[in-house]
């Protein structure tokens, strides 16, 4: 049954060195209270799935904690690139890391799998395109009834997947709204999952029944960080720190800088300076 | 009404009204970011107020006040018609066929419509490792037709790209076909010289029409592969009307205001 723990412990409880992990959010709330505490704590050789790695696995790549990256877009969306994945592609620093890249379509279809039960996904993707031919996990599969030729992945399971949400009610139950992305596959798909909420409630008698709510025991343990999504957001409760994505690009692009930043934003920080970083962005209501 | 040619624009100004004017009132358009985002919303905002924007995150019928910085800005989910998961969106509004319009930028695209966001160099060594494709390798199969708008140069046009990050026409001809891809693949491109369009049979984007006082020699100039002209007088494409340009500046400066107006994050 789901746990609620201060984020520190519920990160050392869950996440181990070498494990396959998925900190998802599409854009819209992103675990990054929950990526810096893993980055304090030091795990190292993990593979890091997530369909846009984003800013929070461009930290975790260039504090060297990741053994292979598993993803489908390695930018910084709408700014350009991430600069120490870069590095590690390109240069192998700080060290080198084995890739595995697919389509957006791709991992959709994958973690719908994993959340299914299912061995693979099938869908009609990858036709014409390169990836097919780099990455040895596409395959194909001939429709049986008809005979299409359809694309082939194997399900992602993670270990563990890390998403931020809304808020918990007091028995645990978890409300995920606005862009919901792929976190709900990505939670069904894992073994565990640790989830980071604004808040909690007392309960969730007047939500509309529709609402995506991941009852209590889909859920291993559940930490309170309000900000906990900054620089990403959370519908309902601030907005996206568009200026720091902007800014990322000027940190990340200089090793020395990158370590500086790292070291009084991360490892001289904690989950309670999250809250601080988020006030601007509340929305006057 | 001014006479439009008193009004003085940019190339890049162009590029976009042009593009937004290939789109209509209903077309369904999924939307890649930049480029296209800027081109899809000034259309919505002058001659096609019922289009609909669909972003990879899921929001469908999006009607956003400024540009969103990534696909997955608040604001579009806020004035969405609904907004769906992201493995519905792939699987049943793009891979069932409901998507009209693919609308991608290139960082590298060949005369064939090909493009390529991956890398540039070789795969396993890059030179540069860029974002990779996203969504756009199966908009650019699965959407029944495909628009693509970038700014030209000889290092973006070029006669062969490095990765097959979207497949376009291939090497042209029914190759599509032949992959089992029976949508249209790019139909227009869209720069900030000119408008394209594939030839009929070999499929090589084919300049139709040239921007308001751009000469063949400087389409040619910025183009890696050797440019084929239609054969038939080529058009001038009308120049932006006052309407298009201030909707576009308009956007442009509030998307501004958003993006930069919030105060520097204590975490910076």
């Amino acid at each position: 049954m789901v746990k609620f723990l201060p984020l520190k412990e519920a990160v050392a409880e869950n996440l181990h060195d070498g494990d396959t992990v998925a900190f998802e959010g599409f854009t819209h709330l992103i675990p990054t209270a929950a990526a810096h505490e893993a980055i304090r704590q030091g795990f190292r050789e993990l593979t890091l799935i997530r369909m846009t790695p984003d800013l929070i696995y461009d930290q975790m790549i260039g504090m060297g904690m990741a053994r292979k990256v598993v993803f489908s877009y390695v930018g910084n969306p709408g700014v350009g690139l991430l600069r120490r994945a870069r590095d590690a592609i390109e240069n192998g620093f700080p060290r080198a890391i084995e890739v595995e890249e697919h389509s957006h379509a791709g991992m959709a279809n994958a973690y719908e799998a994993g959340a299914a039960g299912l061995p693979c996904a099938v869908f009609r993707g990858y036709r014409g395109a390169g990836l097919a031919e780099v990455n040895p996990n596409i395959k194909s599969v001939a429709c049986p009834f008809t005979g299409e030729v359809l694309a082939a992945v194997p399900a992602i399971r993670p270990d563990v997947t890390f998403i931020h949400a809304q808020k918990a009610d007091r028995k645990g139950n978890v409300l995920v709204e606005g862009i919901i992305g792929i976190q709900k596959e990505a939670v069904l798909a894992a073994k565990r999952a640790v989830v980071t909420v604004e808040e909690v409630v007392d309960n969730f008698d007047d939500l509309h029944p529709n609402l995506t709510v991941l009852p209590n025991w889909t859920i291993a343990v559940i930490s309170v960080v309000p900000g906990g999504s900054h620089p990403s957001y959370t519908h309902g409760y601030y907005e996206r720190d568009n200026a720091a994505y902007l800014e990322w690009d000027e940190i990340a692009a200089d090793r020395d800088r990158f370590q500086a930043w790292i070291q009084q934003n991360v490892i001289e920080s904690s989950a309670d300076d999250f809250a601080g970083r988020v006030e601007h962005l509340r929305k006057a209501a | 009404m001014s006479d439009a040619k008193d009004i003085s624009f940019t190339p890049n100004e162009m590029m976009t009204i042009a593009a937004s004017r290939a789109l209509k009132s209903d077309d369904v358009c999924f939307v890649g970011i930049g480029a296209p985002s800027a081109a899809c919303n000034v259309a919505r905002l002058t001659h096609a107020p019922d289009i609909t924007l669909i972003y990879e995150s899921g929001t469908i019928g999006t009607a956003p006040d400024v540009l969103p910085l990534s696909i997955g800005d608040g604001e579009l989910c806020e004035t969405a018609v609904t907004t769906v998961a992201v493995p519905e969106m792939f699987r049943y509004w793009l891979q069932g066929g409901r998507i009209s319009i693919g609308f991608l930028g290139a960082a590298q695209l060949d005369k064939f419509g090909n493009i390529n966001t991956t890398v540039i160099g070789d795969y396993a060594h890059p030179k540069t490792r860029l974002p990779g494709g996203g969504g756009a390798p199966e908009i650019a199969t699965s959407s029944r037709q495909v628009y693509i708008t970038m700014a030209q140069s000889k290092r973006g046009m070029v006669e062969k790209i490095d990765f097959f990050t979207s497949f376009g026409h291939g090497d042209g001809g029914d190759h599509r076909k032949r992959l089992g891809i029976d949508t249209a693949g790019p139909t227009l491109l869209i720069t900030d010289l000119a408008v394209w369009k594939p030839d009929p049979v070999t499929k090589e984007f084919t300049v139709v029409s040239l921007h308001p006082g751009v000469s063949r020699e400087q389409v040619q100039e910025t183009c890696g592969w050797t440019v084929k002209f239609a054969e038939e007088a080529l058009d001038e494409t009308p120049a932006p009307t006052e309407l298009e340009l201030k909707t576009l500046r308009d956007l442009n400066a509030r998307t501004k205001a958003a993006h930069q107006g919030t105060a520097k994050g204590k975490a910076a």
